[in-house]
């Protein structure tokens, strides 16, 4: 009745080596996902170009095409382990899921000027919101992600300036400030999300730099209709 | 800044930037949004604490019985061994009414969302139950056996909160990964074991273990780098255990039994002076 030790090793050494296959099903359409990521990472980053900003709404839904791919992916991968063991692969695709929560809600923000809720980003993505569900979007990840956002808007704030948008800056301000004070609100562990919200204070001291420097300048009001830019920048720099 | 807050004030006190936008924001869908995200990270924590805590004492209670149990190998084969190994499995039975515990702050949850959480505690009992195994019935306890022995009713639990229905019982299911971890542990307290029986003149003992020792190598050699990291960063270990009851049958079978005592000691303190890295303070 009782189990030999070689039979016993045996046992487990096969449970592993099927545990090794679905991590390497998994990890194949991962990358996949990550390819997928990067060409909607490509198009999103052409806001940033002085000709992106009258683009931005074609560029937005050229990358809503793009999240087609991705729900297909994501809809693949969900086939490749059993649902309810999610967390034990869940390193596997952490990575790519927070870089696409991020995109979903760079799209969102270009599009509405608002913070993409959960619910959205999950349907961008076509996954669940709640574990019970099946495959879902862990509100970590979400989190990451719009702290990953958080940093191409500051970014965003420098370029709009140089493409002579004064009042976009303003807006990712209010829209920065705003996030700040809720994620004020979370009890962050000492964990990886800590150490990126930490860095969120970076962003909103750079967007107010940016605001700073356009409000001395009476930029800010002027909207930059009537604005002389060069005569602008010829002082501080 | 501190790394865990318990009350809104101090936070609020420190922060100017949430003063300035307090009446505006605290309306707003972004924080009325976070609030909910604020539970969810409370709630996963809070649970995450309680298991670690839960851990622990499965960590200590494993390890007293550990000790209890090599007890009954040091004093031989004395009339009192069998009192020993009862003794062994009743704290054995606290230990699993605490991964009972375990069990039920999981229930519905994924088990691997905190299964580093508890995974330290599980793997101190599978030593101890498998030690204890060991001594009774000289082979090793395979995973379904202990996972047999960890199947919980509902009725006792559970009744002050909800009226249960009587569902299926709750279980725990020791990973195999936990499980090989545990193993690798126990040859450590094999090897202990294997000293103080050769202290008590016991010749027979020795051999057995460094048989049985040999198998349980043979098996996480076979098995390699299949399994998790910890695994192959415990075979060090396991090697050197193995290598100290090989030299000591080897004593045992050139010297006869007639080896002074003193001289085994020199054998089992010529590689390492025994490393127990693992045994912490109890």
């Amino acid at each position: 009745a009782a189990m030999s030790v070689t039979e016993m090793f045996s046992y487990i050494q096969g449970s592993l080596s099927a545990d090794q296959d679905v991590r390497e099903e998994i990890r194949k359409v991962v990358q996949t996902l990550e390819q997928a990521a990067r060409e909607i990472l490509t198009v999103l980053q052409s806001v940033h170009q002085p000709s992106g900003f009258k683009e931005i709404p074609s560029k937005c839904a050229k990358a809503r095409e793009l999240f087609c791919t991705v729900r297909t992916q994501l809809g693949e991968l969900k086939t490749k382990f059993p649902v309810e063991q999610y967390y034990r692969f869940h390193e596997h695709w952490r990575f790519v899921l927070q870089r696409l929560a991020f995109l979903a809600a760079f799209v969102v923000y270009l599009e509405t000027e608002t913070l993409v809720v959960r619910e959205e980003v999950a349907k961008i993505l076509g996954i669940q919101v709640v574990r019970e569900k099946g495959f879902h979007l862990d509100v970590e990840d979400y989190l990451a992600g719009v702290l990953i956002m958080a940093s191409e808007l500051s970014r965003l704030a420098v370029n709009s300036v140089t493409a002579g948008d004064y009042t976009r800056p303003l807006r990712i301000s209010n829209f920065i400030n705003e996030l700040d004070s809720g994620f004020r609100l979370l009890n962050l562990k000492n964990d990886p999300l800590r150490k990126r919200y930490d860095g969120l204070k970076y962003d909103v001291k750079k967007i107010e730099e940016v605001v700073y420097d356009l409000s001395i300048r009476g930029l800010a009001k002027d909207a930059g209709d009537n604005v002389n830019v060069g005569g602008v920048w010829a002082g501080p720099e | 800044m501190n790394r865990r807050e318990g009350e809104a004030c101090p936070r609020r006190n420190a922060d100017a930037a949430l003063d300035r936008d307090a009446g505006a924001a605290s309306s707003s869908p972004v924080v009325a949004a976070f609030k909910v995200f604020q539970q969810e990270l409370d709630t996963k924590h809070d649970k995450h604490e309680r298991l670690v805590k839960i851990s622990r004492d499965v960590t200590i209670e494993s390890k007293r019985t550990i000790f209890l149990l090599h007890r009954v190998t040091r004093v031989g084969s004395v009339p009192n061994a069998e009192d020993i190994l009862k003794e062994a499995e009743v704290k054995l039975d606290a230990v699993r009414q605490k991964i009972g515990q375990i069990a039920e702050e999981l229930r519905g949850e994924d088990l691997f969302q905190f299964h580093r959480a508890f995974t330290p505690g599980i793997q101190e009992y599978v030593e101890a139950v498998s030690f204890l195994h060991y001594i009774r019935h000289r082979g090793l306890i395979s995973l379904e056996e202990i996972n047999a022995r960890l199947v919980f009713s509902t009725a006792e639990k559970g009744t002050a909160e909800e009226p249960q229905t009587a569902g299926p019982a709750l279980t725990f299911q020791v990973t195999p990964s936990d499980y090989l971890l545990g193993v690798a542990d126990l040859t450590g307290e094999l090897m202990r074991m294997c000293i103080s029986s050769v202290g008590n003149g016991d010749i027979d003992t020795p051999f057995q273990l460094s048989q049985f020792l040999r198998q349980i190598h043979d098996g996480f050699s076979y098995i390699g780098n299949t399994g998790p990291y910890e695994v192959s960063k415990k075979l060090h270990t396991l090697r050197q255990s193995l290598g100290k009851v090989e030299d000591a049958c080897y004593a045992l079978r050139v010297r006869g039994s007639e080896i002074p005592k003193h001289m085994l000691a020199d054998v089992f303190s010529s590689r390492t002076a025994l490393p127990d890295p693992e045994e912490g303070v109890v």
